[in-house]
Protein backbone atom coordinates (compact mmCIF):
# COMPACT_ATOMS: atom_id res chain seq x y z
CA UNK A 1 0.00 0.00 0.00
CA UNK A 2 1.69 3.29 -1.10
CA UNK A 3 1.01 6.11 1.15
CA UNK A 4 -0.32 9.58 -0.21
CA UNK A 5 1.43 12.33 0.47
CA UNK A 6 -0.59 14.86 2.71
CA UNK A 7 -2.15 17.64 1.44
CA UNK A 8 -0.42 20.64 3.38
CA UNK A 9 -1.93 23.01 5.63
CA UNK A 10 -1.96 26.93 5.48
CA UNK A 11 -3.03 29.74 8.11
CA UNK A 12 -6.33 30.07 9.54
CA UNK A 13 -5.66 33.83 8.11
CA UNK A 14 -7.94 36.50 9.98
CA UNK A 15 -11.18 36.22 8.30
CA UNK A 16 -12.64 32.80 9.81
CA UNK A 17 -14.69 34.77 12.79
CA UNK A 18 -17.54 35.05 10.62
CA UNK A 19 -16.95 31.18 9.65
CA UNK A 20 -16.29 28.99 11.76
CA UNK A 21 -17.63 29.99 15.42
CA UNK A 22 -20.97 28.78 15.78
CA UNK A 23 -23.48 29.30 18.64
CA UNK A 24 -22.69 27.92 22.42
CA UNK A 25 -20.08 26.39 20.45
CA UNK A 26 -17.49 26.28 23.83
CA UNK A 27 -20.13 25.14 25.48
CA UNK A 28 -19.79 21.00 25.38
CA UNK A 29 -22.25 21.71 28.69
CA UNK A 30 -24.12 24.65 30.06
CA UNK A 31 -22.74 26.16 32.95
CA UNK A 32 -25.32 24.97 35.19
CA UNK A 33 -24.37 21.33 34.70
CA UNK A 34 -23.34 20.29 37.94
CA UNK A 35 -20.31 18.52 36.98
CA UNK A 36 -19.57 21.21 34.71
CA UNK A 37 -15.80 22.52 34.66
CA UNK A 38 -14.12 26.01 32.81
CA UNK A 39 -11.22 25.39 31.14
CA UNK A 40 -9.56 29.12 30.36
CA UNK A 41 -6.65 30.72 29.68
CA UNK A 42 -4.50 32.76 27.51
CA UNK A 43 -2.98 32.41 23.80
CA UNK A 44 0.28 34.16 23.28
CA UNK A 45 2.85 35.23 21.54
CA UNK A 46 6.54 35.89 21.52
CA UNK A 47 6.31 38.78 23.54
CA UNK A 48 3.81 37.74 25.92
CA UNK A 49 1.01 39.54 24.18
CA UNK A 50 -2.58 37.76 23.85
CA UNK A 51 -3.59 36.64 20.78
CA UNK A 52 -6.77 38.10 19.65
CA UNK A 53 -7.53 36.00 16.88
CA UNK A 54 -6.84 32.42 18.15
CA UNK A 55 -9.09 29.95 17.26
CA UNK A 56 -8.66 26.89 19.72
CA UNK A 57 -10.60 23.33 19.42
CA UNK A 58 -11.27 20.79 22.51
CA UNK A 59 -11.69 17.29 21.87
CA UNK A 60 -11.56 14.90 24.99
CA UNK A 61 -13.18 11.61 27.01
CA UNK A 62 -15.87 11.70 28.45
CA UNK A 63 -16.07 11.85 32.42
CA UNK A 64 -15.68 7.98 32.40
CA UNK A 65 -12.64 7.92 29.88
CA UNK A 66 -14.73 7.00 27.18
CA UNK A 67 -14.58 8.26 23.00
CA UNK A 68 -17.57 9.80 22.58
CA UNK A 69 -19.11 9.35 19.20
CA UNK A 70 -22.44 11.75 18.98
CA UNK A 71 -23.11 14.41 16.37
CA UNK A 72 -25.01 17.49 17.08
CA UNK A 73 -21.53 19.38 17.96
CA UNK A 74 -23.04 22.44 15.96
CA UNK A 75 -26.68 22.56 16.75
CA UNK A 76 -26.22 21.58 20.68
CA UNK A 77 -29.26 20.47 22.27
CA UNK A 78 -28.38 21.04 25.76
CA UNK A 79 -27.96 17.47 26.56
CA UNK A 80 -25.80 15.37 24.22
CA UNK A 81 -22.01 15.87 25.38
CA UNK A 82 -20.06 15.78 22.58
CA UNK A 83 -16.63 16.06 23.29
CA UNK A 84 -15.87 18.43 21.59
CA UNK A 85 -15.71 22.13 21.07
CA UNK A 86 -14.46 25.10 19.54
CA UNK A 87 -13.49 28.77 21.06
CA UNK A 88 -12.08 31.96 19.94
CA UNK A 89 -9.82 34.41 21.87
CA UNK A 90 -10.83 37.74 22.90
CA UNK A 91 -9.51 41.10 22.35
CA UNK A 92 -6.91 40.00 24.56
CA UNK A 93 -6.25 36.50 23.63
CA UNK A 94 -8.33 34.78 26.19
CA UNK A 95 -10.29 31.77 25.19
CA UNK A 96 -12.84 29.89 28.06
CA UNK A 97 -14.67 25.90 27.45
CA UNK A 98 -17.11 25.07 29.64
CA UNK A 99 -16.79 21.33 29.68
CA UNK A 100 -16.80 17.91 31.87
CA UNK A 101 -13.53 16.60 33.43
CA UNK A 102 -12.29 13.86 30.65
CA UNK A 103 -11.72 10.17 32.47
CA UNK A 104 -8.53 8.90 31.39
CA UNK A 105 -8.64 7.23 27.80
CA UNK A 106 -6.79 4.55 28.94
CA UNK A 107 -6.60 2.26 31.99
CA UNK A 108 -3.94 4.46 34.54
CA UNK A 109 -3.05 6.97 32.21
CA UNK A 110 -3.28 10.48 33.15
CA UNK A 111 -6.39 12.20 31.33
CA UNK A 112 -6.11 15.30 29.38
CA UNK A 113 -7.81 17.74 26.96
CA UNK A 114 -6.60 17.41 23.26
CA UNK A 115 -6.35 20.90 22.14
CA UNK A 116 -5.68 22.42 18.27
CA UNK A 117 -4.30 25.35 17.80
CA UNK A 118 -5.07 27.99 14.78
CA UNK A 119 -4.71 31.32 14.50
CA UNK A 120 -3.35 34.25 12.35
CA UNK A 121 -0.06 34.28 11.96
CA UNK A 122 0.22 30.36 12.30
CA UNK A 123 1.07 28.76 9.42
CA UNK A 124 0.04 25.33 10.13
CA UNK A 125 -2.31 23.83 13.10
CA UNK A 126 -0.98 23.03 16.26
CA UNK A 127 -1.59 20.21 18.58
CA UNK A 128 -1.09 19.82 22.40
CA UNK A 129 -2.55 18.44 25.56
CA UNK A 130 -3.80 19.85 28.73
CA UNK A 131 -3.41 17.32 31.60
CA UNK A 132 -5.79 17.50 34.69
CA UNK A 133 -2.88 18.29 37.41
CA UNK A 134 -5.35 16.20 39.76
CA UNK A 135 -3.63 12.77 39.59
CA UNK A 136 -0.08 12.96 40.36
CA UNK A 137 0.99 9.77 40.17
CA UNK A 138 -0.66 9.27 36.77
CA UNK A 139 1.19 12.63 35.96
CA UNK A 140 4.80 11.02 37.43
CA UNK A 141 3.99 7.69 34.33
CA UNK A 142 2.95 9.54 31.37
CA UNK A 143 5.17 8.38 28.63
CA UNK A 144 4.74 11.87 27.10
CA UNK A 145 5.74 14.09 30.26
CA UNK A 146 7.85 11.70 31.42
CA UNK A 147 9.88 12.60 28.09
CA UNK A 148 9.97 16.12 28.50
CA UNK A 149 12.37 18.72 30.76
CA UNK A 150 10.44 19.62 34.14
CA UNK A 151 10.08 22.83 32.87
CA UNK A 152 8.84 21.95 29.57
CA UNK A 153 6.38 19.21 31.71
CA UNK A 154 4.91 21.86 33.27
CA UNK A 155 3.38 23.94 29.75
CA UNK A 156 1.47 20.83 29.22
CA UNK A 157 -0.26 20.68 32.47
CA UNK A 158 -3.49 22.69 33.99
CA UNK A 159 -3.74 24.70 37.15
CA UNK A 160 -6.38 24.29 38.79
CA UNK A 161 -8.44 27.18 39.94
CA UNK A 162 -12.23 28.40 41.48
CA UNK A 163 -13.93 26.37 38.71
CA UNK A 164 -11.70 24.37 37.19
CA UNK A 165 -8.54 24.77 35.16
CA UNK A 166 -6.35 27.55 33.64
CA UNK A 167 -4.55 26.48 30.64
CA UNK A 168 -2.02 28.96 28.70
CA UNK A 169 -1.00 27.91 24.94
CA UNK A 170 2.49 30.20 24.63
CA UNK A 171 3.01 30.19 21.08
CA UNK A 172 6.74 31.20 21.50
CA UNK A 173 9.30 32.44 24.00
CA UNK A 174 9.72 31.81 27.85
CA UNK A 175 7.65 28.74 28.90
CA UNK A 176 6.93 28.16 25.33
CA UNK A 177 4.41 25.60 25.08
CA UNK A 178 4.85 21.63 24.16
CA UNK A 179 3.43 21.05 20.58
CA UNK A 180 3.19 17.90 19.38
CA UNK A 181 3.70 15.46 16.20
CA UNK A 182 2.16 12.20 15.43
CA UNK A 183 3.60 9.84 13.72
CA UNK A 184 4.17 10.26 9.88
CA UNK A 185 3.77 14.13 10.29
CA UNK B 1 12.03 21.89 11.75
CA UNK B 2 13.00 24.89 9.97
CA UNK B 3 16.18 26.64 8.14
CA UNK B 4 15.10 29.93 7.83
CA UNK B 5 17.63 32.94 7.81
CA UNK B 6 17.07 34.89 10.84
CA UNK B 7 15.29 37.88 9.94
CA UNK B 8 15.65 41.28 11.83
CA UNK B 9 11.88 42.27 11.72
CA UNK B 10 10.31 45.19 14.12
CA UNK B 11 6.98 43.51 15.12
CA UNK B 12 5.78 46.79 17.17
CA UNK B 13 1.95 46.66 15.85
CA UNK B 14 1.45 42.64 14.36
CA UNK B 15 -2.08 43.43 14.64
CA UNK B 16 -1.84 45.74 11.48
CA UNK B 17 -0.42 42.45 9.52
CA UNK B 18 -3.08 41.10 7.88
CA UNK B 19 -5.78 44.04 7.79
CA UNK B 20 -6.40 44.78 4.51
CA UNK B 21 -5.43 47.81 3.18
CA UNK B 22 -1.94 49.75 4.19
CA UNK B 23 -2.17 52.53 6.33
CA UNK B 24 0.93 52.24 8.47
CA UNK B 25 4.50 53.03 7.58
CA UNK B 26 5.69 49.76 8.78
CA UNK B 27 4.39 47.36 6.76
CA UNK B 28 4.15 49.70 3.76
CA UNK B 29 7.70 50.49 3.66
CA UNK B 30 8.15 46.96 2.90
CA UNK B 31 8.24 46.85 -0.88
CA UNK B 32 6.95 43.93 -2.93
CA UNK B 33 10.32 43.11 -4.28
CA UNK B 34 11.81 42.78 -1.01
CA UNK B 35 9.43 40.01 0.25
CA UNK B 36 10.29 38.61 -3.20
CA UNK B 37 13.81 38.72 -2.40
CA UNK B 38 13.23 37.01 0.95
CA UNK B 39 11.07 34.34 -0.39
CA UNK B 40 14.15 33.54 -3.22
CA UNK B 41 16.61 33.37 -0.78
CA UNK B 42 14.54 30.93 1.53
CA UNK B 43 13.58 29.00 -1.76
CA UNK B 44 17.38 28.88 -2.53
CA UNK B 45 18.23 27.39 0.59
CA UNK B 46 15.55 24.69 0.30
CA UNK B 47 17.08 23.52 -3.17
CA UNK B 48 20.22 23.16 -1.80
CA UNK B 49 19.26 21.04 1.17
CA UNK B 50 17.95 18.35 -0.45
CA UNK B 51 15.63 17.51 1.63
CA UNK B 52 11.91 17.35 0.72
CA UNK B 53 9.16 19.26 3.22
CA UNK B 54 5.63 18.88 2.26
CA UNK B 55 3.94 21.52 5.06
CA UNK B 56 4.04 24.91 5.49
CA UNK B 57 7.14 26.18 7.50
CA UNK B 58 5.93 27.37 10.82
CA UNK B 59 8.84 30.10 10.90
CA UNK B 60 8.39 31.59 7.39
CA UNK B 61 9.46 35.60 8.04
CA UNK B 62 8.32 36.76 4.56
CA UNK B 63 4.65 36.48 6.13
CA UNK B 64 5.65 38.72 8.68
CA UNK B 65 2.40 37.74 11.02
CA UNK B 66 4.15 34.34 11.64
CA UNK B 67 7.74 36.29 13.15
CA UNK B 68 5.72 36.47 16.89
CA UNK B 69 3.74 33.18 16.30
CA UNK B 70 5.53 30.47 15.61
CA UNK B 71 7.29 28.12 17.97
CA UNK B 72 10.97 27.99 18.23
CA UNK B 73 11.26 24.31 19.36
CA UNK B 74 10.80 21.24 17.19
CA UNK B 75 7.53 20.20 17.63
CA UNK B 76 7.78 16.96 20.05
CA UNK B 77 7.18 13.53 19.25
CA UNK B 78 3.84 11.30 20.63
CA UNK B 79 2.44 8.48 20.21
CA UNK B 80 -1.27 9.34 20.31
CA UNK B 81 -3.30 8.05 22.80
CA UNK B 82 -7.19 6.68 22.34
CA UNK B 83 -9.15 10.22 22.53
CA UNK B 84 -6.39 11.17 19.41
CA UNK B 85 -6.87 8.02 17.88
CA UNK B 86 -11.07 9.26 17.22
CA UNK B 87 -12.50 12.23 15.52
CA UNK B 88 -15.42 13.87 16.65
CA UNK B 89 -18.61 12.84 15.10
CA UNK B 90 -20.66 15.27 12.70
CA UNK B 91 -24.23 14.52 11.47
CA UNK B 92 -27.17 15.16 9.45
CA UNK B 93 -28.50 17.21 12.88
CA UNK B 94 -25.29 19.40 12.22
CA UNK B 95 -25.24 20.38 8.64
CA UNK B 96 -27.80 20.78 6.34
CA UNK B 97 -27.51 19.84 2.70
CA UNK B 98 -28.41 23.40 1.61
CA UNK B 99 -25.31 24.66 3.33
CA UNK B 100 -23.32 23.21 0.56
CA UNK B 101 -24.60 25.95 -1.98
CA UNK B 102 -23.41 28.97 -1.02
CA UNK B 103 -25.29 30.69 -4.15
CA UNK B 104 -28.72 30.38 -2.47
CA UNK B 105 -28.07 31.75 1.23
CA UNK B 106 -29.21 35.57 0.99
CA UNK B 107 -32.36 35.72 -1.11
CA UNK B 108 -30.87 36.41 -4.18
CA UNK B 109 -28.02 35.47 -6.62
CA UNK B 110 -24.46 36.50 -5.79
CA UNK B 111 -22.39 38.26 -8.52
CA UNK B 112 -19.56 37.10 -9.88
CA UNK B 113 -18.46 33.35 -11.42
CA UNK B 114 -20.64 30.71 -10.85
CA UNK B 115 -18.63 27.71 -9.30
CA UNK B 116 -18.69 23.97 -8.43
CA UNK B 117 -15.89 22.78 -6.57
CA UNK B 118 -15.80 18.96 -5.63
CA UNK B 119 -13.37 16.54 -4.68
CA UNK B 120 -12.42 13.48 -2.30
CA UNK B 121 -11.23 14.06 1.48
CA UNK B 122 -9.20 10.25 1.86
CA UNK B 123 -6.69 9.36 4.57
CA UNK B 124 -2.89 8.85 4.15
CA UNK B 125 -3.56 5.62 2.77
CA UNK B 126 -6.54 6.54 0.39
CA UNK B 127 -9.13 5.54 2.24
CA UNK B 128 -12.21 7.29 1.72
CA UNK B 129 -12.97 9.42 4.82
CA UNK B 130 -17.26 9.40 4.65
CA UNK B 131 -19.65 10.80 6.63
CA UNK B 132 -17.01 14.28 7.96
CA UNK B 133 -17.65 17.70 8.53
CA UNK B 134 -16.25 20.11 5.90
CA UNK B 135 -16.40 24.00 6.16
CA UNK B 136 -15.81 26.38 3.61
CA UNK B 137 -15.30 30.32 3.49
CA UNK B 138 -14.11 32.64 0.93
CA UNK B 139 -14.13 36.27 -0.04
CA UNK B 140 -16.79 37.04 -2.35
CA UNK B 141 -16.07 37.91 -6.66
CA UNK B 142 -14.80 41.74 -5.46
CA UNK B 143 -12.81 40.10 -3.06
CA UNK B 144 -14.58 40.98 -0.27
CA UNK B 145 -14.78 39.60 2.76
CA UNK B 146 -18.29 40.28 5.12
CA UNK B 147 -15.77 40.19 8.11
CA UNK B 148 -15.46 42.93 10.13
CA UNK B 149 -12.07 43.83 10.03
CA UNK B 150 -11.88 43.29 6.58
CA UNK B 151 -12.71 46.99 5.13
CA UNK B 152 -10.84 47.00 1.59
CA UNK B 153 -13.06 49.43 -0.63
CA UNK B 154 -14.13 46.58 -2.55
CA UNK B 155 -18.22 46.41 -2.89
CA UNK B 156 -19.87 43.96 -0.34
CA UNK B 157 -22.51 41.56 -1.62
CA UNK B 158 -25.60 41.36 -0.40
CA UNK B 159 -26.07 37.97 -1.52
CA UNK B 160 -22.93 36.19 -0.01
CA UNK B 161 -21.72 35.38 2.94
CA UNK B 162 -19.14 33.23 1.58
CA UNK B 163 -19.94 30.17 4.38
CA UNK B 164 -20.37 26.89 3.41
CA UNK B 165 -20.86 23.25 5.11
CA UNK B 166 -21.33 19.78 3.99
CA UNK B 167 -20.37 16.46 5.55
CA UNK B 168 -18.48 13.91 3.00
CA UNK B 169 -20.09 11.17 0.90
CA UNK B 170 -19.72 7.65 1.67
CA UNK B 171 -16.72 8.27 -1.12
CA UNK B 172 -15.02 10.66 1.18
CA UNK B 173 -16.28 13.39 -1.92
CA UNK B 174 -17.77 16.66 -1.18
CA UNK B 175 -19.40 19.56 -3.39
CA UNK B 176 -19.95 23.03 -3.18
CA UNK B 177 -21.37 25.55 -5.25
CA UNK B 178 -20.47 29.12 -5.20
CA UNK B 179 -18.70 31.98 -6.69
CA UNK B 180 -15.10 32.29 -7.75
CA UNK B 181 -13.67 34.61 -4.93
CA UNK B 182 -11.25 37.41 -5.65
CA UNK B 183 -8.17 38.50 -5.00
CA UNK B 184 -7.72 40.73 -2.55
CA UNK B 185 -4.91 43.69 -0.84
CA UNK B 186 -3.34 42.72 2.85
CA UNK B 187 -0.78 44.91 4.67
CA UNK B 188 1.94 41.99 5.07
CA UNK B 189 3.80 44.80 2.48
CA UNK B 190 3.28 47.49 0.40
CA UNK B 191 1.08 46.28 -2.34
CA UNK B 192 0.48 42.96 -1.33
CA UNK B 193 -2.19 40.60 -2.46
CA UNK B 194 -3.46 37.30 -1.56
CA UNK B 195 -4.00 35.03 -4.87
CA UNK B 196 -7.59 34.14 -4.75
CA UNK B 197 -8.49 31.02 -2.66
CA UNK B 198 -11.14 29.34 -0.76
CA UNK B 199 -10.36 28.28 3.04
CA UNK B 200 -11.03 24.59 3.88
CA UNK B 201 -11.26 23.41 6.83
CA UNK B 202 -11.22 19.70 7.51
CA UNK B 203 -11.52 16.50 10.09
CA UNK B 204 -10.41 13.32 9.65
CA UNK B 205 -11.13 9.85 11.29
CA UNK B 206 -8.69 10.91 14.30
CA UNK B 207 -8.57 13.78 15.83
CA UNK B 208 -4.47 13.70 14.87
CA UNK B 209 -5.47 14.64 11.03
CA UNK B 210 -7.54 17.95 11.86
CA UNK B 211 -6.40 20.43 9.25
CA UNK B 212 -7.02 23.82 8.12
CA UNK B 213 -5.62 24.96 4.35
CA UNK B 214 -6.52 27.08 1.22
CA UNK B 215 -7.58 25.97 -2.03
CA UNK B 216 -5.87 28.18 -5.06
CA UNK B 217 -7.30 28.38 -8.36
CA UNK B 218 -4.68 27.16 -11.06
CA UNK B 219 -2.44 29.71 -12.87
CA UNK B 220 -2.77 32.47 -10.66
CA UNK B 221 -0.46 35.35 -11.36
CA UNK B 222 0.07 36.33 -7.84
CA UNK B 223 1.34 32.84 -6.73
CA UNK B 224 4.93 33.93 -7.08
CA UNK B 225 4.03 36.93 -4.79
CA UNK B 226 2.24 35.59 -2.06
CA UNK B 227 4.72 34.65 1.09
CA UNK B 228 1.49 32.62 2.51
CA UNK B 229 1.91 29.93 -0.68
CA UNK B 230 5.17 30.30 -0.57
CA UNK B 231 5.76 29.32 2.80
CA UNK B 232 5.56 25.90 1.27
CA UNK B 233 9.03 25.47 0.08
CA UNK B 234 8.45 22.48 -2.18
CA UNK B 235 6.91 23.17 -5.83
CA UNK B 236 5.10 19.72 -5.95
CA UNK B 237 4.00 20.37 -2.34
CA UNK B 238 2.40 23.83 -2.91
CA UNK B 239 0.51 22.29 -6.53
CA UNK B 240 -1.11 19.89 -3.74
CA UNK B 241 -3.13 23.26 -3.37
CA UNK B 242 -4.44 24.15 -6.51
CA UNK B 243 -7.65 23.05 -7.89
CA UNK B 244 -7.78 21.35 -11.62
CA UNK B 245 -10.17 23.27 -14.27
CA UNK B 246 -12.37 20.04 -14.90
CA UNK B 247 -14.76 20.33 -17.70
CA UNK B 248 -16.85 16.98 -16.52
CA UNK B 249 -17.43 18.99 -13.76
CA UNK B 250 -18.53 22.05 -15.52
CA UNK B 251 -22.25 21.94 -16.14
CA UNK B 252 -23.48 23.37 -19.21
CA UNK B 253 -25.02 26.79 -19.12
CA UNK B 254 -24.85 27.15 -15.46
CA UNK B 255 -21.20 26.84 -13.72
CA UNK B 256 -17.66 25.74 -14.67
CA UNK B 257 -15.86 23.26 -12.48
CA UNK B 258 -13.31 22.63 -10.18
CA UNK B 259 -11.90 18.95 -9.49
CA UNK B 260 -9.51 19.20 -5.94
CA UNK B 261 -8.75 16.01 -3.88
CA UNK B 262 -7.70 16.26 -0.07
CA UNK B 263 -5.27 13.63 1.43
CA UNK B 264 -5.12 13.77 5.34
CA UNK B 265 -2.38 12.28 6.92
CA UNK B 266 -2.50 8.69 8.02
CA UNK B 267 -4.88 6.84 10.30
CA UNK B 268 -2.93 6.09 13.33
CA UNK B 269 -6.00 4.60 14.69
CA UNK B 270 -6.76 2.59 11.27
CA UNK B 271 -2.85 1.27 11.42
CA UNK B 272 -3.04 0.23 14.67
CA UNK B 273 -6.06 -1.86 14.08
CA UNK B 274 -4.39 -4.06 11.10
CA UNK B 275 -1.21 -4.58 12.89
Amino acid sequence: MTALVPTPGQTVGPFFGYALPFDRDNELVARSHPSSVRLHGRVTDGHGRGVPDALLELWQAAPDGSVVQQAGSLHRDGWTFTGWGRASTDADGHYVFTTLRPGASQPGRAPFFALAVFARGLLNRLFTRAYLPDDAEALADDPLLTSLEPERRETLVCRPDDHGYAFDVRLQGDGETVFLRYPGQ
Amino acid sequence: MSTAREVDIEVENDDAFDAPVVVSSDTASTTQADVSREIAEIAADYQRSGLEETQPRLDYAPYRSSVLRHPTKDLHHVDPETIELWAPCFGERDVSPLEADLTIQEGGEPLGERIVVTGRVVDGAGRPVAGQLVEIWQANAGGRYIHKRDQHPAPLDPHFTGVGRCLTGADGSYRFQTVKPGPYPWKNHHNAWRPAHIHFSLFGTDFTQRMVTQMYFPGDPLFALDPIYQSITDQRARDRLVATYDHDVTQHEWATGYRWDIVLTGSQRTLMEES
